[in-house]
């Protein structure tokens, strides 16, 4: 599906990026205001660096398969 | 914005496993409006009947790949294998392993060069090809119907779900969903419904990933998970093979020969090389040596399934402060049952945004199967059924255009069928059941009619109607007369688990018996007419030369390895 239109990747790219800043997002607010029932291994906080990965995988993602980079 | 997210969370009822905050609610929202967005973008390379029903035949490996394996990686089918891993412990694991590897490398090398070079639309397109009209119409006829009573029974499970886990109410779960599938597949075709099948494949593993490792990071790493589960439940939970010598030496009641032969070649066999659901999103690749690579790169992610799928089972035996039950036993007392594991899980390692994207993750494994279903029934309908029994000389953009209707009746009946479901729960079992009627047997037709040569039309057509009738026979036979077990499953205390395995291990020789003998009694068709069909007369079409790792051979030696390794370890 590269090079016939926006590929499939673009598409999972922009999924991950969007996912990502808001999980990190999430995460980092509760760095900041922990919540009264945590879950299990909060101080962890595996949403900032796992939203952290989503995103940056997501950005590359988008990168690599922006439609602009496929004419 | 806030306050439609405040009315949005009053909609549902108070009652629920998990509770999402309004950032959760947003990546939901998200996915439903990416997955639009996909669907109208792919409307206008949707215009040729190619186009709608096979997404043009230009899908690399790896998206075929990956859509191959999505189609079978639905919420019922992670959930449910979560529930099995707690409650028969890692056994469950031969469902992805055994009971897929094997089968998924041989439709890649043996049987999907029949497939590709013969060029059909469909599984049943290739039984007209091979064994003519009759063998075609019984399996297109029972395939359709079945697809898209389980798109119905899909629908209501994620329904139920949803209002277990979240409180949503089942109505809106399912017309919003349905609505989305019909919108999606209706405007793209199979092209949409396969983009959706990759994203979703990519969701769950972004989902559901982080559960095995906060889990492991918790018990303590394996060594330490194994010793609480010996703890907790029994050591024979952590073996895959060396319980399996007795059937009553396991959780699962079951016997070695059910899992290698009942699971390992027929079901497995039948299902993946077969079932025209998973089949014809390998036939969208846009040549054949891709078509043969997909197999095999949906059997290496497939190994790793059980990382996100039988782990949180078994996390769930060592962490958990709760003791999980059955279905009935939960309803009596208020309980959880197995069935919950994964969300548990879920919920006990993720916050607000990670909750969202699991959440999304079981979303999208369901609408993925409703997708799946929905697109697999259009293209027999509109191929094997009404193009070849009632309108034979249509235009192609009257088949398409029969395409995005049937479409939307598929969903429509599939919701009629979401609805019977609800009031008549029991539906559910008996369609489970009647769906594994046809795929062993129609597994021995397949297989027989591309390699061996001698096998005739009324030999491909009896021997598939003679397995098919058996297989409901002993089925029967078993509901009227429960000590009939003994005989069928071989062990009066197998599990209707066992049962279904060894149903579909007689039911696939009965096809095969019956297919040989009426074949050597009738006429053969000649070498000519077999060309491209058959293995040994057909002419295979010339592959360029390229690297040894460009090979599927050489990959497909490669996940054989990792496969027997990994029994190996786990033995």
């Amino acid at each position: 599906m590269h090079g016939s239109g926006i590929s499939i990747w673009f598409f999972i790219g922009v999924s991950l990026l969007v996912n990502g800043v808001l999980i990190t997002g999430a995460g980092i607010w509760q760095v900041f205001n922990p919540p009264a029932n945590p879950v299990v291994l909060f101080y962890l906080h595996a949403n900032v660096w796992w939203g952290a990965v989503l995103t940056v995988i997501g950005l590359l993602y988008c990168f690599k398969f922006a439609p602009r980079r496929e004419s | 914005m806030m306050a439609a997210m405040a009315m949005f969370e009053t909609m549902f009822a108070p009652t629920r496993l998990v509770h999402l905050s309004s950032i959760d609610i947003v990546i939901i929202a998200f996915y439903f409006v990416l997955v639009l967005a996909i669907g109208f973008y792919l409307k206008s390379r949707a215009n040729t009947a190619e186009d709608f029903f096979m997404a043009g035949r230009e899908m690399t490996a790896w998206i075929a790949g990956l859509s191959f394996l999505s189609a079978n990686l639905g919420s019922l089918e992670l959930m449910g294998w979560a529930a099995a891993a707690y409650q028969y412990g890692i056994l469950a694991t031969h469902w992805y392993w055994i009971g897929a590897i094997p089968a998924m490398l041989f439709l890649g090398l043996v049987m999907m060069p029949f497939y590709y070079i013969s060029k059909t639309h469909s599984v049943p397109g290739y039984l007209k090809l091979r064994f003519g009209e009759s063998s075609r119409t019984l399996s297109s006829v029972s395939f359709a119907f079945m697809t898209v009573l389980m798109s119905g029974i899909n629908m209501y499970s994620m329904a139920l779900v949803m209002k277990v886990v979240l409180g949503w109410d089942i109505h809106f779960s399912i017309w919003v969903s349905s609505i989305t599938v019909a919108v999606y597949v209706a405007l793209g075709g199979l092209r949409s419904a396969i983009f959706n099948e990759v994203l979703q494949f990519i969701l769950i593993w972004a989902g559901a990933l982080l559960i095995p490792i906060l889990g492991l990071i918790e018990a303590g790493g394996w060594s330490n998970l194994k010793l609480q589960i010996a703890h907790n439940a029994s050591s024979e939970y952590t073996h895959l093979w060396s319980t399996l010598g007795t059937s009553t030496g396991n959780p699962m009641g079951i016997h070695w020969t059910g899992i290698v032969f009942g699971l390992g070649f027929v079901i497995s066999f039948g299902y993946w090389t077969t079932d025209f659901l998973v089949v014809q999103r390998v036939l969208t690749a846009k040549d054949l040596r891709a078509a043969k690579m997909a197999p095999i790169i949906g059997a290496a992610f497939k190994m790793m399934v059980p990382f996100i799928v039988i782990l949180p089972g078994l996390l769930a035996l060592a962490v958990l402060p709760l003791k999980l039950v059955g279905e009935t036993q939960a309803v009596a007392t208020g309980g959880h049952s197995y069935n919950e594991v994964l969300p548990l899980m879920l919920a006990r390692y993720c916050g607000p945004g990670l909750l969202g994207l699991g959440i999304t993750a079981l979303i999208a494994g369901f609408m993925s199967g409703m997708a799946g279903n929905v697109s697999a029934f259009t293209t027999v309908w509109t191929y094997d059924i009404y193009r070849a029994l009632i309108k034979k000389d249509g235009s192609d953009q009257h088949y398409v255009n029969m395409g995005r209707w049937c479409t939307i009746v598929g969903v429509l009946i599939s919701v009629g069928t979401a609805y019977l479901v609800m009031s008549f729960a029991s539906i559910m079992d008996y369609v489970q059941a009647l769906f594994s009627f046809f795929i062993a047997p129609l597994f021995g037709t397949v297989v027989l009619g591309m390699l061996w040569k001698r096998a005739t039309s009324a030999g491909g057509f009896l021997g598939l109607l003679a397995g098919t009738v058996s297989s409901i026979g002993m089925w029967a036979w078993v509901k009227v007369d429960p000590s009939a077990i003994r005989y069928v499953a071989m062990s009066p205390s197998a599990t209707d688990m066992a049962a279904n395995m060894y149903r579909a291990l007689w039911s696939w020789i009965v096809c095969v018996v019956v297919t040989v003998a009426v074949s050597y009694v009738t006429t053969p068709k000649t070498d000519a007419e077999l060309n491209g069909l058959v293995y040994g007369v057909t002419v295979m079409p010339h592959e360029e030369p390229v690297a040894f790792y460009h090979r599927p051979v050489f990959w497909a030696i490669v996940v054989s390895i990792v496969f027997v390794i990994l029994n190996l370890l786990l033995w």
